[in-house]
């Protein structure tokens, strides 16, 4: 059962500088890129556990988007969660969609799993 | 492999006389053995009566301007196993029937072969008061020398006068040494001009215009008679053969070498005719497995003081102790001078005296400079060669030493202002390190990777050959046949910064400055791809900041930042940020400290110096950062640029204002470097230093710009740095005016920001410039780019624009915007973050605190640790 939080407008978020996001404790990344389309992902670093993953640099390898660590720099795709650099490592992608200029985030009842994506 | 030396089933045990280079050597080249596993078992004991490992006595001169470590190769040898040294013991009997050797501690140490390594010692002359003098051989002798120095310009109340008796190699580096410790030097030669032994007349005169340059004073064609003593045995000064005196306080002998030959004569081993034990082409002695190497051996009756010979004897006797047959090729007597500011080299026939050997000969007396080239009568065959004030043709001349040379003689003479001829590819049986008897071949064979795994970049090839590690004069030679060898092998040695840009840092630098681009935008039209990457981004971010000076977050160029810049603070591990207030030169009133005090109280903020004279506060959370820079910025503090690839900080120690020793007011010069190149970004950070005198108690040699008072100004050195792989900074130039300091530290960084990688430090740029530092010399200190007045114009424009970035940000509400903690609850605190105290501060907690502060928090509620929160 998907319910959609609404957490900020599109306009809070500017292009390709990450916000975090605190929802019931716990704690998200939003990436607004060109094109108006937002991702999100958990706020979590995978290797080290602190709330970081907001304040990296979104890039792009090939075609995928990506965000890189600010810590030690792994780089994840936006959209997967995959690591690209330590393939043991993944981040958790959450669903976001955007409805008449506010950002919403999808909960279900257990941890966050959807497209990753909005437009 | 079998050998007639070995006896049976227990280990080969070799013992070495002497701790010297050619001792080293030996111990290495049989460690290299075992290691590959296809040897023997043969153990080394190296005897050696000076408590240091061996160390490189070639670089003694660098030890007089500095205290460098000079052990050679890597300590781990010593460690090894079956590689022992005992230092600090000396041998004091060889029994040859017994096969023994007795040291000075009453032990007595078996062997089945031994090597004597004794080397030799300075030679002092037979004159009354000679016992007065000192000499320059060891590293106590150097180290002596520099505190003495110090010493007697301390109590003299001016600097001391120094007689240096011998004008060769090391006479010159003893009298060059001391001058730039302040010292007033003389120099008594016997011959009409220096290093009369290697150098003609012309190259002599043109080597002692160089030298009275320096400041030394000339006393040729003079022997000493006797050292003029007072009452007290304190030295008054010089008498010499010309029957004038010259006064002095200290006199240092450098008048040649003495082998050290008095345990083998006790023995009873064959003598040369001019002392030194007598060997054959196999390194032997007269008696069956004992062997001599290095200075002690008498070659046709002659010693040689030179690592080249020293070594190649080392490797000549392994091999024969490993059952093989190599011989000692003969020595190469080729020299080069180690003076800073004096360029001297020479090689093979130098003074042209080989039948119907023609000279060919550019002099300038006047200017200092002299070039011969000798070749055979036909002008085919290179025979030898001097170089005086000038010595760049030397690099590629001497390995063709013997051979046809590939143009007319007189193109290389280059001080004659011609272009030397493109050098023809060398064949792969020359000899290109001389110290190591590293053919071109095999350093060929090591880029191709043809036994082992393949050395395509400049360290691990010296490592793996050996070339160029000892006196490094081959090195330019080095990385231009790994150039060669890499483009032939098609290998492209791909500069681009990442899969988004294709240039490399240097080159997006000078297109961005040509196109006079201003954004990330118009930086990706032009050159990029994708959304750019973590790489990247801020080397953009980066030239924008250097050519723009513009607030590094604004333009778009916000998203560019590194983890550091984006926050204006280094972000720790647990994402709360470390805070530093520039404090320059170190220098901060009482009440600026109350201010540190009280916001790091204000804020439970964990303080901790710097190794930079700074203080550091951790434990800041995004959100709080703009209010704790408040506070800061309000009391007078600007950002310190702790999180930059910029400048850090100029170290300075608290020069002549207060110091007994101080010559130079190194916190004033320190405060206006900071003042003046804070805030500029480049390829790494960077960090300067200032010592008010040459005790050097700021440490400026390790930083990349290190400044040391002299009694006329100031020595400027560059390159140095800590990290995992420390530089010492070396000598760029001498004695400069502040004015003039300043304009070559402008130009030398500016230089090196425009054309340095990503991430390359100023050691390994210097050093991986075509032409190394001393093209970084010639563009800086000669203008030989004409590029002077651009690099001091853009530093200019650095100094104009400085603002400070926090100043900047306060200042401004949509910039403070961005620190905040959650879009949706911005000011509320990361409830992630959870500290403990240790010691009296918070700190963050480990995962094992943390789980346990988390259970106690479901059964009772928060106690310690505490959450960090309002």
């Amino acid at each position: 059962m998907t319910t959609w939080i609404p957490v900020c407008r599109l306009d809070d978020l500017e292009v390709l500088w990450g916000e975090a996001v605190l929802v019931d404790g716990e704690q998200f990344a939003l990436f607004r890129l060109p094109g108006d389309r937002v991702h999100a992902v958990s706020n979590e670093d995978p290797a080290t556990g602190s709330q970081v993953l907001a304040r990296g640099i979104v890039g792009s390898r090939g075609d995928r988007v990506t965000i890189a660590s600010p810590l030690h720099k792994q780089v994840y795709d936006l959209e997967t969660g995959e690591c690209y650099s330590t393939p043991e490592y993944s981040l958790p992608v959450v669903g976001v969609r955007v409805v008449d200029g506010v950002v919403e985030i999808a909960r279900t009842s257990r941890s966050g799993a959807g497209t990753g994506v909005a437009a | 492999m079998t050998s007639p030396n070995f006896s049976g089933d227990r280990a080969h045990r070799v013992v070495v006389i002497g701790g010297g280079p050619a001792a080293h050597r030996f111990a290495e080249s049989v460690h290299s053995r075992r290691a590959h596993g296809d040897s023997p078992d043969v153990t080394v004991t190296v005897v050696g009566e000076e408590t240091h490992l061996p160390y490189d006595r070639v670089a003694l001169s660098r030890r007089l301007v500095s205290s460098e470590d000079l052990t050679l190769g890597d300590r781990e040898l010593w460690s090894s196993p079956g590689i022992t040294y005992r230092g600090g013991v000396a041998a004091s009997r060889v029994d040859l029937e017994a096969c023994s050797v007795e040291l000075a501690d009453g032990s007595i140490l078996s062997y089945d072969d031994l090597v004597f390594a004794t080397g030799s010692a300075a030679t002092v002359p037979p004159i009354p008061g000679a016992s007065s003098g000192y000499v320059y051989r060891t590293i106590e002798d150097v180290d002596f020398l520099v505190a003495e120095a110090a010493r007697l310009a301390t109590s003299l109340g001016r600097p001391a006068d120094v007689v240096v008796v011998g004008g060769g190699l090391l006479g010159l580096e003893a009298a060059g040494g001391l001058q730039r410790l302040g010292a007033r030097s003389t120099i008594v030669h016997s011959g009409r001009w220096l290093m009369s032994a290697q150098l003609d007349e012309g190259a002599g005169q043109a080597l002692g215009r160089l030298i009275e340059a320096q400041g030394v004073t000339l006393a040729l064609g003079n022997r000493p008679t006797q050292v003029l003593t007072g009452p007290s045995g304190r030295v008054l000064g010089v008498e010499l053969t010309d029957g004038r005196a010259i006064s002095a306080d200290l006199v240092v002998f450098s008048i040649g070498i003495t082998p050290r030959d008095e345990l083998a004569r006790a023995a009873g081993l064959d003598i040369g005719a001019r002392g030194g034990i007598a060997i054959g082409d196999d390194c032997s002695s007269s008696h069956p497995g004992v062997w001599a190497i290095g200075e002690v051996a008498s070659v046709g009756g002659v010693c040689v003081g030179l690592v080249a010979p020293a070594n190649a004897m080392a490797e000549v006797v392994a091999d024969r102790i490993h059952g093989g047959a190599a011989s000692f090729p003969g020595i190469d007597d080729a020299t080069k001078l180690k003076l800073s500011g004096v360029e001297v080299a020479s090689f093979g026939d130098a003074l042209g005296a080989s039948d119907g050997a023609l000279e060919v000969v550019y002099a300038d007396p006047a200017r200092g400079m002299y070039q011969k080239i000798v070749v055979s009568n036909d002008a085919k065959t290179l025979l030898g060669g001097i170089f005086v004030g000038d010595a760049a043709p030397n690099t590629a001349l001497r390995p063709l030493l013997g051979r046809e040379l590939p143009g007319e003689p007189s193109a290389y003479l280059s001080a004659a202002g011609v272009e030397a001829p493109a050098s023809a590819e060398l064949p792969d049986d020359v000899q290109l390190c001389s110290c190591n008897n590293v053919s071109v071949g095999a350093v060929r064979e090591a880029i191709r990777g043809e036994h082992a795994e393949a050395c395509t970049e400049l360290g691990p090839l010296k490592a793996c050959t050996r070339a160029g590690t000892q006196c490094g004069s081959c090195v330019p030679l080095v990385k231009k046949i790994l150039e060669t060898e890499l483009s032939k092998a098609g290998i492209e040695v791909s500069k681009a910064l990442c899969e988004h840009v294709d240039l490399s840092r240097s080159e997006l630098f000078e297109a961005v400055r040509i196109l006079q681009l201003t954004s990330y935008e118009h930086i990706m039209e032009h050159f990029g791809r994708g959304l750019g990457c973590d790489v990247c981004k801020p080397v953009m971010a980066s030239i924008l900041a250097t050519q723009t000076s513009k607030y590094i977050l604004d333009s778009g160029s916000g998203a560019l930042q590194d983890t550091n810049d984006r926050a204006l603070a280094n972000m720790q591990k647990d994402g709360t940020y470390s805070v530093v207030p520039r404090i320059p030169g170190g220098e901060i009133t009482p009440a600026k400290l109350k201010v540190i005090a009280e916001v790091a109280e204000q804020f439970n903020l964990y303080t901790k110096l710097t190794g930079g004279l700074r203080i550091d506060m951790f434990g800041a959370r995004l959100e709080q950062l703009p209010d704790i820079w408040k506070i800061l910025v309000d009391a007078g503090f600007e950002s310190g640029q702790a999180y930059g690839k910029s400048l850090r900080t100029v170290k300075s120690c608290v020069g002549s204002t207060w110091c007994r020793f101080g010559v130079q007011d190194a916190v004033a010069m320190a405060i206006e470097l900071e003042l003046r190149y804070r805030g500029l970004r480049s390829p790494h950070k960077f960090k300067l230093g200032v010592s008010g005198c040459a005790r050097e108690c700021a440490e400026a040699r390790s930083k990349d710009i290190g400044i040391i008072a002299t009694e006329q100004g100031w020595n400027l050195y560059v390159g140095g740095n800590g990290g995992y792989q420390p530089a010492h900074a070396l000598l760029l130039a001498q004695d400069l005016d502040d004015k003039t300091l300043i304009a070559y530290i402008d130009r030398y960084l500016m230089y090196y920001i425009r054309t340095a990688d990503r991430l390359q430090r100023t050691a390994r740029w210097q050093e991986e410039l075509p032409g190394g530092l001393d093209h970084v010399r010639d563009v800086v200190c000669n203008d030989s780019l004409g590029l002077a007045d651009e690099l001091e114009a853009a530093m200019a424009e650095h100094v104009g624009n400085y603002e400070d970035e926090w100043a900047a940000t306060l200042n401004d509400p949509e910039r403070l915007r961005r620190f905040r903690s959650f879009v949706n609850a911005p000011r509320t605190a990361d409830p992630n973050v959870v500290q403990v105290t240790e010691r009296d501060q918070p700190r963050p907690a480990r995962p094992d605190e943390r789980a346990a502060a988390a259970e106690r928090v479901l059964v009772s509620g928060p106690s310690i640790p505490v959450r960090k929160g309002q």
